[in-house]
C-alpha cells in the first residue's frame, strides 16, 4: 500500500465505497436472470447498432461461457470492492482507486459479454489499461510503475497482434459478429489465411493470460493492492485470455494447430509455473505463481479439445475462481493485520484470525484438491479427461499430475504454515481483520464446499452451458460427481496426495535447492525484459535524433521534402501525366482584366519572396489579397470576394500593428542555402501545377451542387446556395469552423495577456 | 492612436454605419450575398477602425462587453440553434421555421421566416464579430 | 483560364515554400498567409470557373434557372478563408511574444524548449 499523505477518515470507504459495493451486486442480481434460459441450453443475444457502416453493434451475447465469466465478475466484484472498503478505504486516493476498479469491471463485463469482435477489443484494451493504473497505484513506488508498465507493453503489444488477428478473422468470416464467426469454423480453418489468425490470436490471449514466454509480467503485477490482485489477476483479467480460447475454440479449435500449440503452452507453463511458486517465500508471490500453474492448465485443457477435456476446464476455472480469490484476500487480511507476507515469519495465526484462518483452510484443501471440496472434482475431471486423450495423453497427465501435486505443497505454505503452530511475532501483533474483509473468503469459502457437496448445481448452473459453448454442441450430457467408484483417476488423485505430502515434508531444503538452480540458469526473463526495453529506448533516441533536430528549418525542409517525393511518385506511378492540355480553349475570350490580374498576384507573390523590406513585403502581400479577391468577384463568388476583401483588410491592420514592435527582415544570413531552398520550393511549385492541371483535365462530380441547388429553396427557404451551405446543410460544419475561430482568439489573447516570461539571460531560473 | 481630427470625426460615423451595414449584410444574407461571416467581419472593420482612431480602452468602453465574451455567447447561441432542432425529434443542426403571418393554401408567401437558422447565423455573426476584436484589442493595447 | 490559374497557383507555391525555409519567422509568416491564398484558389479553381452568374437563387424560382458558379467550393474557401485568418492571427501574436520574450527572430535561435544538445 502506497503510504502517501495522511489517511482519510471514511466509514466503508465513504460514498465512493458503497456505490462501489453496490454496482457489482447489482450487475450480479440482474445476471442471475439469465441463468435458467442459459440452463436451459437457450443462449440470449441482444445487440445495439453502434457504427452500423462499419459493421460495429454493442450486441451481447450471453451463453454458459460468458454467464460464467459475469457471474464471477460480478460476484467476485462485489466481494473485492466490499474487502476494499476496509483495506483502502482510509487511503487519501480510495476514491480513484475505486474509479478505475469499476472501470476495470465494467471493461472485462464488455469482453466476456461482446458478441461483436471490435466491441471485444475495445473492451480487451480497457481492461489491460485500467490493469495498468491499478498496478501502478502505489505510483510513488518505482517498482510499482516499473511493473505497470511492463503489464501494459506486454498485454498491449498482444492486444495489437489480436486486433490484426481480429480483422483478418472478420474478413475471412464477413462478419465481426461472434455468433455469425462460430457457426463458420470448417470454412475457416479451411482458408489459407487460418494460421496467421491463430498466430496473432494467441499472441493476444497469451500475453494477456500470461502463458510461457510472456509468463513474466504477472508475478510482477502482484506489486498492485492486493484486492487487485486477487480480482484482475487471478480471478478475472487473466482468465481473459483463456476466454478468448475457448470462446474462439468452435472457429479456430480442432486442428494439430491448435492442439499443440495450446498444449505444448499450456502444459509447460503450468508446470513450470507450479514449480516456481514453491520456490517462494512472499505467500502473494506463492499465489501469483499457483494462478499461472492454473491459466497454463486452463490453456492445456482448451487445447486438449475433447468434450471431457472442455468440461474439466470449465469446472476447475469456477473452482479456480472460487479458492484463488479467497486465498488472496486472505493474505491481504495478514498483510493488513501483521505487518508481513514472509512465509518464515508467520506462524501461528490460527487462533489469533480463526475466521480468516477458516476461510483461508477451505480455499486451501480446495487447491490441494481434498475432498469433499470442489477442488477435489476439478482436479478429477481433469485427470479423467487426460487419461482419455487419443494423443499426447501422458504429457497433459503427466503435466497435470506435477501441477497437482506442488499445488498441494503451496496450499500448505500459504495456508498451513502461516496459520498453525507456535505463535511468532510479526512487525504489528496480529489481530481478526474487520467483518468486509473475512466475509470475501468465508462466503467464497462455502460456496467451493457447497459446489463440492452438490455438484449437480454447478453442473447445471454453469459447467454445462459453459461446456455446450465452448465444446459447440449442446447435445452433450455433462455429468459432474464427487465420488462414484474406485478408477484410475481417483488413484491418481491418491498419488498425488501422498507425492504432495511428501513433498511438504521436504519443501524447505528443496525451496533453498531449487533457488540456486534459478540462480545457475542463464535465462532471465525479467532481467531479459530490462535489456528488450533499453534496446527500445536506444533505438527511439537514435531516431529522434536523426528526426528531431530542433531546427524549424529542416522540419519543414523534411515535409515539404517529403510531399514533393511523395506527390511526384504518385503521379509517376498512376501516369497521370498523359493527356493533351487544351490551351487555345483555355486562353479563349480571356480578357485584358484577367491578364492584369494573374500579373499581379504572379508578380506580388515573387516580390514577397525576395524583397528585403518588410513594407515591401506587406504591400507586396496586399496585392495578391486583393487580387485573389478580384478573382473571386470575376468568376462568380461575390461572398467569398468580400470576405477575402474584409480579411484582407484586417491583416494588413494586424501586420502594421504589430510591425511597429518588430525589427527589420535583414539579410538572410543562410545564402549558402538558398539555392537549395529555392529548388524545392520551384519542385513543389511546379507538382501543385500538375497535380491541378490533371485535376482539371477530368470530369468534375457536380452531384453535390446540384442536390445544394435542388434543394435550397425548397427544403431550406434561401436563395443565396453558398449561404445556405454554410448555416443549414452543413451547419455543423460551421460550427466546428467558428469554435476554432474562437479557440485561436482565445488563445491570441491568452499569449497576449499571460504572464510575460523574462528575458533570455533569466530564463534558466523559470525553467528550474 | 492616430492624432488625426477628422479622422475621430469621422469614425463616430463611419463605424455607426458600417455596424448597421454589417446588420443588414447578416439579415439579407439567405437569399443574397451576406451573411454572419460578412456581416461578422463588417461589424468588426467598424471598431478597428474605432480602435485605430481612439485607441484600444475607448473601444473596450464603447464595446460595453469584453469582446471574448462577444465570441463565446455567440458560439453558445450557435450551439443553442443547433440543439434546438433535437427537441423536434430532428439530427442536431436541422433548421426549424416558422413562417409568421403566411397564407397556408399559397405555396409562395412565405409571411416573415423566422428560423434557428437565423439563429445559428447570428451566433456565427457574434463569434466572428467577438474573436476579431478579441485579437485586434489585445495586439493593440500590447504596442 | 483554370489553366493558367493553375501556373500561377504553381508560383504561389514555389514562393511560399520558399518564405517558410527562411530562419527568420516574420518570412515563414508571409510564406503562411501566401499558402493559405494559394490553397483557396486550389479549391476554388478545382470546381470549375464559371464567370458572371454567382449561385443565387432568382426570385419566383426554386432553382437556379441557368448554369450557375459551384457554390460548393465557394462554401468551403468562405469558411477557410475566415479560419485562416484566425491561424494567421495566432501565428503573428505568437511571433510578436516569441519576439518580446527571446528578442530574436531567428528560428534557429529559439531553443527554450528544445536546448542544443552539449558534450555530444
Amino acid at each position: 500500500m502506497a503510504k502517501t499523505g495522511a489517511e482519510v477518515p471514511r466509514v466503508y470507504g465513504g460514498p465512493a465505497g458503497w456505490i462501489s459495493v453496490a454496482i457489482p451486486a447489482a450487475i450480479f442480481a440482474f445476471m442471475l436472470q439469465f441463468v435458467a434460459p442459459v440452463a436451459a441450453g437457450q443462449p440470449v443475444l441482444l445487440g445495439l447498432d453502434w457504427v452500423p457502416s462499419m459493421d460495429i453493434r454493442l450486441s451481447v451475447l450471453i451463453d454458459g461461457l460468458s454467464l460464467t465469466f459475469a457471474l464471477l465478475i460480478s460476484g467476485i466484484g462485489m466481494l473485492v470492492t466490499l474487502y476494499s472498503t476496509k483495506y483502502l478505504g482510509t487511503h487519501p486516493e480510495y476514491p480513484r482507486f475505486v474509479l478505475f476498479l469499476m472501470l476495470f469491471m465494467v471493461g472485462m463485463l464488455g469482453l466476456v459479454l461482446a458478441d461483436n469482435l471490435i466491441a471485444l477489443f475495445v473492451f480487451w484494451e480497457i481492461t489491460t489499461i485500467s490493469s495498468y493504473l491499478l498496478i501502478g497505484f502505489s505510483s510513488d513506488e518505482a517498482k510499482s510503475r516499473r511493473s505497470a508498465l511492463q503489464a501494459l507493453l506486454v498485454t498491449g503489444t498482444g492486444g495489437l497482434a489480436l486486433l490484426a488477428g481480429m480483422i483478418l478473422l472478420g474478413n475471412v468470416a464477413g462478419s465481426f459478429e461472434l455468433s455469425v464467426i462460430l457457426q463458420q469454423g470448417d470454412a475457416i480453418r479451411a482458408h489459407p489465411l487460418y494460421v496467421p489468425i491463430v498466430i496473432l490470436f494467441l499472441a493476444g490471449a497469451f500475453t494477456k493470460s500470461a502463458q510461457f514466454p510472456f509468463h513474466f509480467w504477472l508475478p510482477n503485477a502482484m506489486a498492485a493492492p492486493t484486492p487487485v490482485s486477487a480480482y484482475l489477476h487471478s480471478a478475472t483479467m487473466v482468465k481473459g485470455g483463456v476466454y478468448l480460447m475457448a470462446r474462439m475454440n468452435p472457429a479456430l479449435g480442432e486442428t494439430d494447430l491448435w492442439f499443440w500449440a495450446l498444449v505444448i503452452a499450456g502444459g509447460f507453463t503450468t508446470v513450470f509455473a507450479s514449480i516456481l511458486a514453491v520456490r517462494q517465500t512472499d505467500i502473494k508471490q506463492v499465489l501469483a505463481y499457483t494462478t499461472l500453474m492454473a491459466l497454463g492448465a486452463l490453456t492445456l485443457f482448451i487445447g486438449a479439445g475433447t468434450a471431457d477435456a472442455i468440461k474439466g476446464m470449465m469446472t476447475f476455472l469456477v473452482v479456480h475462481s472460487l479458492y484463488k480469490a479467497a486465498l488472496f484476500l486472505m493474505i491481504g487480511i495478514v498483510d493488513h493485520e501483521t505487518g508481513t507476507r514472509d512465509v518464515d515469519t508467520l506462524r501461528g495465526l490460527g487462533r489469533k484470525m480463526p475466521l480468516t484462518f477458516l476461510g483461508g483452510a477451505i480455499a486451501a484443501l480446495s487447491m490441494a484438491g481434498i475432498p469433499p471440496l470442489v477442488g477435489f472434482i476439478g482436479k478429477e475431471f481433469l485427470y479423467k479427461a487426460g487419461l482419455g486423450l487419443d494423443t499426447a495423453s501422458l504429457w497433459v497427465t503427466g503435466c497435470i499430475f506435477a501441477a497437482s501435486a506442488l499445488m498441494f505443497v503451496a496450499a500448505g505454505i500459504s495456508v498451513l504454515r502461516p496459520f498453525t503452530g507456535k505463535l511468532a511475532p510479526t512487525p504489528q501483533a496480529p489481530h481478526e481483520g474487520p467483518w468486509a474483509m473475512w466475509i470475501g473468503p468465508l462466503l467464497l469459502g462455502a460456496f467451493s464446499l457447497g459446489f463440492g457437496l452438490f455438484p449437480d448445481t454447478i453442473e447445471a448452473w454453469l459447467v454445462a452451458p459453459g461446456t455446450w459453448a465452448v465444446y459447440g454442441d449442446y447435445g452433450y450430457s455433462v455429468d459432474l460427481y464427487l465420488f462414484r467408484e474406485v478408477n484410475a483417476a481417483f488413484l491418481l488423485s491418491l498419488a498425488t496426495f501422498a507425492t504432495g505430502a511428501v513433498l511438504y515434508a521436504v519443501h524447505r531444503p528443496m525451496r533453498d535447492r531449487l533457488g540456486r538452480l534459478f540462480e545457475a540458469n542463464p535465462i532471465k526473463f525479467d532481467p531479459g525484459w530490462d535489456r528488450v526495453l533499453d534496446g527500445l529506448k536506444a533505438l527511439a533516441a537514435w531516431q529522434t535524433n536523426i528526426l528531431q533536430s530542433g531546427v524549424l528549418q529542416r522540419y519543414i525542409f523534411t515535409i515539404f521534402l517529403t510531399l514533393a517525393v511523395g506527390i511526384g511518385a504518385t503521379l509517376w506511378a498512376r501516369d497521370v501525366l498523359n493527356f493533351s492540355v487544351d490551351w487555345t480553349g483555355d486562353l479563349d475570350g480571356l480578357l485584358f482584366k484577367h491578364w492584369a490580374v494573374l500579373i499581379f498576384i504572379t508578380s506580388g507573390a515573387i516580390l514577397t519572396a525576395l524583397t528585403s523590406s518588410r513594407m515591401t513585403a506587406i504591400a507586396a502581400l496586399g496585392v495578391v489579397g486583393i487580387g485573389v479577391a478580384l478573382i473571386f468577384i470575376m468568376f462568380s463568388a461575390p461572398d467569398v470576394a468580400i470576405t477575402q476583401l474584409l480579411v484582407e483588410t484586417l491583416v494588413v491592420v494586424l501586420v502594421a500593428v504589430a510591425m511597429l514592435k518588430l525589427p527589420h527582415l535583414g539579410l538572410a544570413k543562410d545564402r549558402g542555402r538558398r539555392p537549395v531552398h529555392a529548388a524545392l520550393a520551384g519542385t513543389v511549385g511546379v507538382l501543385v501545377t500538375l497535380v491541378m492541371v490533371a485535376v482539371l483535365q477530368g470530369d468534375i462530380d457536380r452531384r453535390i451542387t446540384d442536390y445544394f441547388e435542388v434543394a435550397s429553396w425548397p427544403e431550406a427557404y434561401g436563395r443565396n446556395i453558398v449561404n445556405v451551405i454554410l448555416v443549414d446543410f452543413r451547419a455543423i460544419d460551421t460550427f466546428g469552423e467558428i469554435a476554432v475561430v474562437v479557440i485561436a482568439a482565445l488563445a491570441a489573447y491568452a499569449l497576449l495577456r499571460g504572464t510575460r516570461y523574462g528575458a533570455p539571460a533569466d530564463k534558466e531560473e523559470d525553467r528550474t | 492612436m492616430i492624432n488625426s481630427i477628422i479622422l475621430v470625426a469621422a469614425t463616430r460615423l463611419l463605424t455607426a454605419l458600417l455596424l448597421l451595414f454589417s446588420i443588414f449584410m447578416l439579415l439579407r444574407g439567405h437569399n443574397l450575398p451576406g451573411g454572419g461571416f460578412i456581416g461578422g467581419l463588417i461589424g468588426a472593420t467598424g471598431y478597428v477602425l474605432y480602435a485605430i482612431a481612439q485607441g484600444a480602452e475607448a473601444t473596450r468602453r464603447a464595446l460595453r462587453y469584453e469582446p471574448q465574451n462577444i465570441a463565446m455567447v455567440g458560439l453558445g447561441i450557435a450551439l443553442a440553434a443547433g440543439v434546438f432542432a433535437a427537441f423536434f425529434g430532428d439530427a442536431f443542426f436541422t433548421g426549424q421555421w416558422w413562417f409568421a403571418g403566411a397564407d397556408p393554401s399559397d405555396p409562395d408567401d412565405k409571411g416573415l421566416p423566422i428560423s434557428s437558422v437565423l439563429v445559428f447565423d447570428i451566433g456565427v455573426y457574434l463569434v466572428v464579430f467577438g474573436s476579431i476584436l478579441t485579437l485586434v484589442l489585445a495586439l493593440e493595447e500590447e504596442v | 483560364m483554370e489553366l493558367l490559374i493553375a501556373i500561377m497557383v504553381g508560383v504561389l507555391v514555389a514562393a511560399s515554400v520558399y518564405l517558410m525555409l527562411a530562419r527568420n519567422v516574420l518570412r515563414f509568416l508571409f510564406g503562411l498567409i501566401l499558402i493559405s491564398n494559394a490553397a483557396n484558389l486550389i479549391i476554388f479553381a478545382s470546381g470549375r470557373l464559371t464567370p458572371e452568374s454567382p449561385p443565387l437563387i432568382p426570385a419566383g424560382a426554386d432553382a437556379p434557372v441557368e448554369l450557375v458558379a459551384n457554390a460548393l467550393p465557394q462554401a468551403l474557401v468562405l469558411t477557410a478563408i475566415v479560419i485562416g485568418f484566425g491561424l494567421f492571427a495566432f501565428a503573428l501574436t505568437l511571433v510578436y511574444r516569441t519576439y518580446q520574450n527571446l528578442g530574436t527572430l531567428n528560428s534557429d535561435e529559439m531553443r527554450l524548449a528544445e536546448p542544443e544538445e552539449t558534450g555530444k
